[in-house]
């Protein structure tokens, strides 16, 4: 990725309040759903923040002369700018500076992992909590839905190139926003039935409402990007043939990394184990929470286990929590602070009365006759030596086994890239994980074809398949300039 | 967009629907499959691609009503529209000229390994086919099998057609004839894969069955449809849906499909209710 210079002129305040009255202000809390109610209900659990809210959270901004936030953040966002015109009661100002910089912002201000990002080097932090910069971007980013002020950037004149983007989750929505304001015609092939990937099979409705994300994507259409769902590259459509008989110049490969991992333990195809992913996209890509006016069914027992530690663990868990279970149980193998998930997730698990077990690996899943589930048995674990990144690896406690009561058991413990593009591609490089090896700029082993997003770090976040897609969006541009300069005619 | 240009009815359950679909049609091969999603509330289901017509731009579902989806699906009429059709999805049929293959199609099974005979004839077999069903009234694509077929067998559970008995009746007297049989095809309900499994692991004969297991988006993406065969993990929308009969562990199959079955029920009931409203 490559860093932008973030110049540093002094800039005016425009804050009134001095530092030490800014840095007393605590950090204002979203207005949040009860969590005895929002257990019965799907709707978002977070209302975020009102115009009072956001203007007073504003006022704590210390308006730095070297923003840090900025840096903190994967793509940019000039965070100073737009929390100045929030200051002003700009909001349609405010929303404007971000989509510079990130056009899914109504998406990023609710699933970015501040506090490892933007918030996590904001230095109101370093003696009281940071800046709300995610909330107060989703407080612009639903102003301008709610208003309807957007009005869609200016779109340079065509520049007679055609590029193809496979997948429509959050890189091949930047990638396609980002070239069809370049003037290239940009169309989106999708596997499923609906746009969206993660945002809209994964993450669930009650993290990120679905009006919220086709409101986004509306925006994306705006630009003259065509999508095309029910399309799967590598079965409907080659890659070969995107470029050689449908004419595209360059094509950009954002396809996630959706195929669950399984543990490999005895009793893991009983009927009632689902992967996370399977369970996530039956509620929210297929409504299975509204069966049966909707036709998909769900089927969750009353004692339901959840293996993993991450967003999808916890997306997983608190969806089943709200199919009114006696129990739902998160089991972890480390510890609370190895845990990857959001600290806002994993906050809004615990109010929910999700049942943490951690330092617990689960080794066998009992069935009855009947196929069902028994219980799963699991092994106690201690915490040795770091691994490469640095966590402590769990080590198992011999002679620590024992049962636990449940009746169905949902595996998060990771995704990998599914195979048939890089199957049906000739040419394209893949690691020992299935993930498509990129270089610095997003440009794969195959010329036109670039990638990012999880198809190459094989699980990250939405902010970086952002940046990714925007990286890709300048190496694409870059590429197309020099062909079309190439193929020009020679003039005199 | 994918709007179904003809429809027949091929017995009280099972109609045949020709459907537009011009991409997947240019693309498919024998052994492929689609996933259908009726309606916009609806559920997606996978369904073999029987046939395909790329000059028309069309696909041939055949489709038999068990559930609330096949039902609705039956009941769509000529010029009504699918939401949605994707694929080609699965692996195709590997197909060469073995020498002498048997194809077996138990109940709607029998559209599924259809386009398999057909493209194994083309390819030069010597083809025995054998279709099996309940009664004379759900034996289907008797002229199509046999059309494509060196010799067919037609057997019913009540007899009113053909053998009476199961489909392994007249594959066991195919290979008590001492033929020189190079690979068996099966497809139909799992029970009766299992058990032409069972019947053809003693001697060898190589023996392909394409599975049906639950689905959900065909892309392997959800793990709904993973089998376990020869040991490993496979998921039959993307590793298959055939595989090598003698390596499939049945049980824990027949296990998993019956996963829903107490919400299918509810949901046929929904239907039934809807209709007698409109009825009344
Ligand atoms: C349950 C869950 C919760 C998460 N929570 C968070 C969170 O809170 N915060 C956060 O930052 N990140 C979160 N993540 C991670 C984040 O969603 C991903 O990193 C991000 O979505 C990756 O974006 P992408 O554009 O690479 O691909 P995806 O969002 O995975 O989209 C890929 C799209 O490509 C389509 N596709 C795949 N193959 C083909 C093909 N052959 N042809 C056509 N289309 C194809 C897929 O159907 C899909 O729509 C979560 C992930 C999950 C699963
Ligand atoms: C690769 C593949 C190809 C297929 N091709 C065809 C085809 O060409 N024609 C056709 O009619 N059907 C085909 N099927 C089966 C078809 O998908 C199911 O009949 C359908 O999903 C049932 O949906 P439903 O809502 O109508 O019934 P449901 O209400 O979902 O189920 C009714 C009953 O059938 C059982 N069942 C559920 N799913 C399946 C399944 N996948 N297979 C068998 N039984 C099931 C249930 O346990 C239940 O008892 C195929 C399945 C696969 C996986
Ligand atoms: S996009 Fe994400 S990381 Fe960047 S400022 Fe917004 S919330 Fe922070
Ligand atoms: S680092 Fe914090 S206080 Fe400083 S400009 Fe950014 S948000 Fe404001
Ligand atoms: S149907 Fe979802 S992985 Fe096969």
């Amino acid at each position: 990725m490559s860093r932008n210079h973030v110049s540093k002129p002094k800039v005016e305040k425009i804050i009134p309040l001095k530092p030490r009255e800014r840095m007393q202000i605590p950090r204002h809390a979203p207005i949040e759903q009860d969590p005895g109610c929002r257990i019965n209900n799907f709707s978002e659990v977070s209302d975020g923040f009102n115009v009072e809210l956001a203007s007073e959270e504003a006022l704590r901004c210390l308006e730095c002369n070297d923003p840090v936030c900025t840096k903190g953040c994967p793509v940019n966002v000039d965070i100073r700018s737009f929390i100045g015109l929030i200051y002003q009661k700009d909001y349609q100002g405010a929303i404007n500076k971000i989509r510079e910089s990130n056009y899914l912002p109504a998406i990023c201000g609710r699933v970015c992992p501040q506090e490892s990002l933007c918030e996590s080097v904001c230095l109101v932090g370093k003696k009281n909590e940071p800046l709300a910069i995610g909330k107060l971007e989703r407080f612009v980013a639903d102003y301008e839905i709610n208003t309807g002020g957007f009005t869609p950037p200016k779109v340079d004149e065509s520049k007679g190139q055609s590029v193809a983007v496979v997948g429509s989750g959050p890189g091949g929505l930047t990638v396609s926003a980002e070239l069809a304001q370049r003037g290239y015609a940009v169309t989106i092939f999708e596997a499923l039935h609906e746009a969206g990937g993660v945002l809209k099979f994964g993450i669930p409705e009650f993290r990120l409402p679905k009006h919220i994300v086709d409101a986004e994507i509306d925006r994306v259409k705006a630009l003259g990007v065509k999508i095309e769902t029910n399309v799967i590259i590598g079965r409907t459509l080659t890659i070969d043939e995107l470029f050689e008989e449908m004419g595209f110049e360059a094509v950009y490969l954002g396809t996630g990394a959706g195929s669950p991992r399984f543990l490999n333990i005895p009793g893991e195809n009983l009927g009632d184990v689902y992967s996370a992913s399977e369970l996530l996209t039956r509620v929210n890509l297929m409504k299975a929470y509204k069966f049966p006016e909707y036709d998909t069914p769900l089927k969750l027992g009353k004692r339901i286990a959840v293996i993993g530690g991450g967003d999808v663990a916890m997306d997983a868990v608190r969806t089943s929590k709200r199919f009114n279970p006696e129990k739902a149980i998160l089991l972890y193998r480390r510890s609370r602070d190895e845990m990857p998930a959001r600290a806002e997730e994993v906050h809004h698990a615990e109010e929910e009365g999700v049942e943490f077990h951690f330092l617990t690996n689960p080794v066998e899943i009992h069935g009855n006759e009947d196929g069902s589930i028994r219980a799963i048995e699991c092994q106690k674990m201690e915490l040795g030596e770091p691994d490469e990144q640095g966590r402590r690896r769990p080590v198992p406690i011999e002679g620590s086994n024992f049962m636990m009561d449940v009746d169905t058991v949902v595996m998060a413990i990771g995704q990998k890239p599914n195979p048939i593009i890089q199957q049906t591609t000739p040419g394209l490089e893949t690691s020992g994980w299935g993930t498509v090896i990129v270089d610095g700029n997003g440009s794969t082993s195959r010329e036109g074809v670039f990638a990012g997003g999880d198809i190459s770090r094989g699980g990250a976040t939405v902010i970086q398949a952002v940046a990714d897609g925007k990286q890709a969006s300048r190496s694409i541009d870059t590429y197309l300039t020099e062909k079309r300069m190439e193929e020009a005619p020679v003039q005199n | 967009m994918y709007v179904i240009h003809r429809r027949t009815p091929l017995s009280s359950a099972i109609t045949a629907l020709e459907v537009e679909a011009p991409l997947i049609a240019r693309k498919r091969k024998p052994g492929n499959f689609v996933i259908v999603r009726p309606t916009a509330t609806g559920e997606r289901i996978p369904l073999t691609i029987v046939e395909s017509d790329s000059e028309r731009g069309t696909i041939t579902l055949i489709v038999q009503a068990i559930g609330k989806t096949t039902q609705l699906i039956h009941t769509m009429k000529e010029g009504d529209e699918f939401e949605d059709v994707v694929g080609p999805l699965g692996e195709p049929t590997p197909i060469e000229n073995y020498g002498k293959v048997v194809c077996v199609g138990g109940g709607v099974g029998t559209a599924v390994v259809y386009p398999m005979a057909k493209a194994l004839k083309a390819a030069g077999n010597k083809v025995i086919s054998i279709i099996g069903a309940q009664n004379s009234d759900t034996v289907i694509l008797e002229k199509e099998m046999s059309a494509v077929s060196d010799e067919l067998f037609v057997t019913t559970d009540d007899g009113s057609r053909g053998i009476k008995g199961f489909v392994t009746q007249a594959l066991g007297e195919i290979m008590e004839r001492g033929d020189d049989i190079h690979s068996v095809y099966a497809t139909g309900p799992l029970p009766m894969m299992r058990a032409v499994a069972n019947q053809t692991r003693g001697s060898g004969i190589r023996t392909v069955v394409s599975l049906n297991p639950i689905m959900m988006d065909g892309t392997g993406m959800c793990g709904a449809c993973r089998v376990t065969v020869g040991g490993k993990l496979k998921f039959a929308c993307v590793d298959g849906p055939e595989f090598d009969a003698h390596e499939i562990n049945f049980e824990e199959l027949i296990a998993r499909n019956k996963n829903y079955m107490n919400q299918e029920r509810e949901a046929m009931e929904t239907l039934k209710q809807e209709h007698q409203c409109q009825a009344g």
